[in-house]
Parts: structure tokens; sequence; C-alpha cells
């Protein structure tokens, strides 16, 4: 049931990649436009380099997380999902899958533009790939709950960040430090402290989310 | 219809403590040796702090009990509870701005209780925005309901976060903590803001009672022209 939906999910997105390439670009213009706000000195834009990639995460995250409800509100389509005799944490965690997929492949997307603008390369590329791949976790376990429940009201471009940036607060946190720590070098091997962070983050999301979203999408 | 005066009562006394603790507070008890007068915002800082706490507790457990009983009486404690939440919160990130600058010299902080806070306090504020844009009272419940516990597991998880991250603030204060001059202004403080949040909360949940009341009325005319079919 879960592979019947996250297939079903991963082909919606692969028939809208377009809308990826959107969300990437605006990701990147993010990072542009973060530069412009420290100023051209090559150093600081450096130590900031991952605070910049992970806020520029976050806000191109919003877009990909309502988005993945938009056709869902359509004809009533998840509606129409519920009768299907299916149960919701399938539902949930098909989705929450996708978009933690589409988010990671993001990540990874914006390292390339981080590197060229901030000069903040790293050639621990297997870890900085487990932080990115952590960290989109932990943004989409709640923002696909969030989403699912901001879909369905009046302003829901509004609400979904307002609920979901200050619950992403530690892994923000978590994410940026061991970023951080991996392209400016980690002497005292802090990143391995925040690494747990983020994956106890995770665990306790991704249970607690998948447990309360039966209750978010019933009648 | 309820029309107790019970929260009244409650209110008043709570009231008259805070009146008493805070002259005591202020014109009574010693100036504390470092800080000086500064210092005795703690008299309606850590009650505040105390009694925010109480109230984030409260609404994780009618969020708790809303969501196994459904029983839509505990959704209007939640509202009560969160709005509290948020008076409390907000009072307490300002009078603790009040008490930093003269004492760190800054009005901010990224102390692992300040920020705790601040992040609960934005979270609430998005709790209560989400509820003016349902329409339907049930999911308007259970979704507040819902992302009232997300929320609170989410608190220990960012003060430890952020204390790891960076720390500055002091122990935090309790009777065993400061100087026996100082107990008798703090603890009538404490329960003085206690009891205005007790009747805070109950007279909120009643005009949520009724809010819920009138929302959920047949209206008058659809019953005259029979149209609800």
């Amino acid at each position: 049931m879960l592979t019947a939906a996250l297939r079903k999910e991963l082909l919606l997105q692969w028939r809208t990649r377009g809308q990826f390439m959107a969300v990437f670009v605006f990701g990147a213009t993010a990072l542009l436009l973060f530069s412009f706000a420290v100023g051209p000195d090559a150093k600081t834009l450096r130590l900031f380099s991952a605070g910049f990639l992970w806020l520029g995460l976050l806000l191109s995250s919003t877009l990909t997380l309502a988005e993945s409800f938009h056709s869902e509100m359509e004809n009533r389509a998840l509606e129409g999902l519920l009768l299907l005799p299916s149960n919701p944490l399938a539902l949930y965690y098909g989705k929450a899958l996708a978009n933690w997929l589409q988010l990671m492949f993001l990540g990874v997307a914006l390292v390339p533009i981080m590197v060229i603008l901030y000069d903040a390369g790293t050639t621990n590329l297997l870890q900085l790939l487990g932080i990115i791949a952590l960290g989109t976790a932990g943004l989409s376990a709640p923002g696909t709950l969030y989403a699912g429940m901001t879909a369905q009201v009046k302003a829901k471009q509004m609400l979904l960040p307002l609920l979901l940036f200050p619950l992403i607060v530690p892994a923000l946190l978590a994410s940026v430090k061991a970023t951080s720590l991996v392209i400016l070098g980690d002497p005292m091997n802090q990143a391995k402290a925040w690494i747990v962070l983020l994956a106890a983050f995770d665990v306790i999301y991704w249970s607690l989310c998948g447990l309360l979203y039966g209750r978010v999408v019933e009648e | 219809m309820q029309t107790s005066k019970t929260p009244y009562v409650i209110l008043i006394l709570g009231a008259l403590l805070l009146l008493f603790g805070s002259y005591w507070g202020l014109s009574v008890a010693p100036a504390e040796r470092y800080m000086g007068e500064v210092q005795r915002i703690m008299y309606v800082h850590v009650p505040t702090a105390w009694n925010w706490m109480l109230a984030v507790i409260f609404a994780f457990i009618c969020a708790i009990a809303y969501l196994f009983t459904t029983n839509i009486k505990w959704d209007s404690r939640l509202e009560a509870a969160l709005e509290v939440g948020v008076l409390l919160a907000f009072l307490l990130c300002c009078q603790g701005a009040i008490w930093a600058k003269p004492t760190w010299g800054v009005w901010w902080d990224w102390d692992p209780r300040l920020t705790s806070v601040a992040v609960l306090l934005m979270a609430s504020l998005g709790i209560v925005a989400l509820r003016n844009f349902v329409d339907d009272p049930r999911r308007r419940a259970t979704w507040s309901a819902v992302a009232t516990i997300i929320a609170a597991v989410d608190l220990p998880i960012v003060y430890y976060s952020v204390k790891w991250w960076n720390s500055l603030h002091q122990q935090q204060s309790t009777p065993q903590t400061v100087s026996s001059a100082f107990h008798l202004p703090l603890r009538v403080n404490g329960f003085g803001v206690l009891f205005v949040m007790i009747g805070f909360i109950m007279l909120r949940t009643r005009i949520a009672a009724m809010r819920l009341r009138n929302e959920t009325a047949v209206p008058q005319h659809y019953e005259e022209a029979g149209e609800l079919a």
C-alpha cells in the first residue's frame, strides 16, 4: 500500500517536473540575494554559507510542500483517496517520502550554487549528503502534515510557513551547525552530536506526524 | 448558560495578591546587592515564567483530551489556554528584555529559555491564526489539537538544541535559590499571577463556548424558510 502511494506521488512529481525547476531557481535566487545582505566579503560569506544554504532550502521547501497537496484539492481528489481501501497512514508516508526525496534533490542541487557563490567547498561529500538527507527529512515530516492541513483552508500560502517555521527551529539549528562544521572544518569533532540531534528530531516527528495524520484528514 | 461568578472572584483575588506582592517587592524587600533595583522585576518575571509553563502544560493536556474524547469543551479550553499562553509569553519576553538591557547590556540574548519562549510564542500565534481560518468547528478543534501537540513536543527539543548552541542566562530562580528576604513577594506574586491566569482562562473558555454555540446555531431565516434540507 505504501509503495503504491509512493509510486503515485513520484509519478505526479515526474509529470510536473517543471515545478521542480521553478523551485530550484527560486532557491538559487534566494542564495544569490543572501549575499547582497552580507556584502561581497568572501570570508564572511564562507562563514555564513551553511546558514544561507539551509534558509534557501527552507524557503523553497514551503513551495514544494504546499504544491504536493495542490493536486489533491482539485476535484476533491483527497476524499477519493480516503475512500479507497487504503489507510491514511500509507497516504501520509507516501507523500512525506516523496517530499523528502524531492527536497533532498533540491538540497543537493543547491550545493554547487553555494560552493560557487560563497567559495564554500568541502571534500567530505558523503557527510554533507547525510546531513542534507537528515535535515530535509526533518522538514518533510511536519511539513507534509501541515501542508495537508493548510491546503484545505483559505489562507494557505500564509499559514504553512507560520506553522512550520517555529517548529523546525531545532532541525534548522542542527543542520546549519553540522553543515557549517563540515565546510569550515571540525577539529573538536562536534558535528556528530548535531547529526544525532537531527536524527532524533527526525525519528520523533516521522512517528508523531504519522500517528496524527489520520485525525487531520478524517471527515 | 454558565453565569457563575467564580472566575471574577478568582480574578479579583489574583489582582489583590499581585498588588500586595508587588507593593512588598517594590518597597519592603531589600534591593539586591549586585543588580540593585533592577532585580525587583524578578517579582513579576519569575511568577510569569512559572505560570506560562503551567498554561503550556494545560494547553497540551486539553489537546490530548480533545483527541481522545472529541468533547468540544476541551477545544474551548484549549483556545483559552493558547491565548492566555500567548499573553504570558509576550509579557515574559518584554519583562526579560527590560531586565536584560541594564544587566547584560543587550535587549535580547540567544539563551535556551528565551529562545524557547520566543519559538513557542510564534508557534502558538500560528495556531491561533490557523483557528481563525478554519470555518468547520470540528476540523478547527482537531487541527489545533494536533498542532498544539506537535508544538509542545518541540519545546524540550528547542530548549536542549539552543542550550548546546549558546548559553548565558542565569539559573532559574526558585524560592530555594534566592535569599529568604525575597521569598514572600515572590510567592505572593506567584499565586497572584496564577489566580489571574485561571480567571482569564475560565472567562475565555466561556467566551469560546458561547461563540461556538452561536456559530453552530441554525440561522433563524433558514429555519423559517425550511431551506436546510
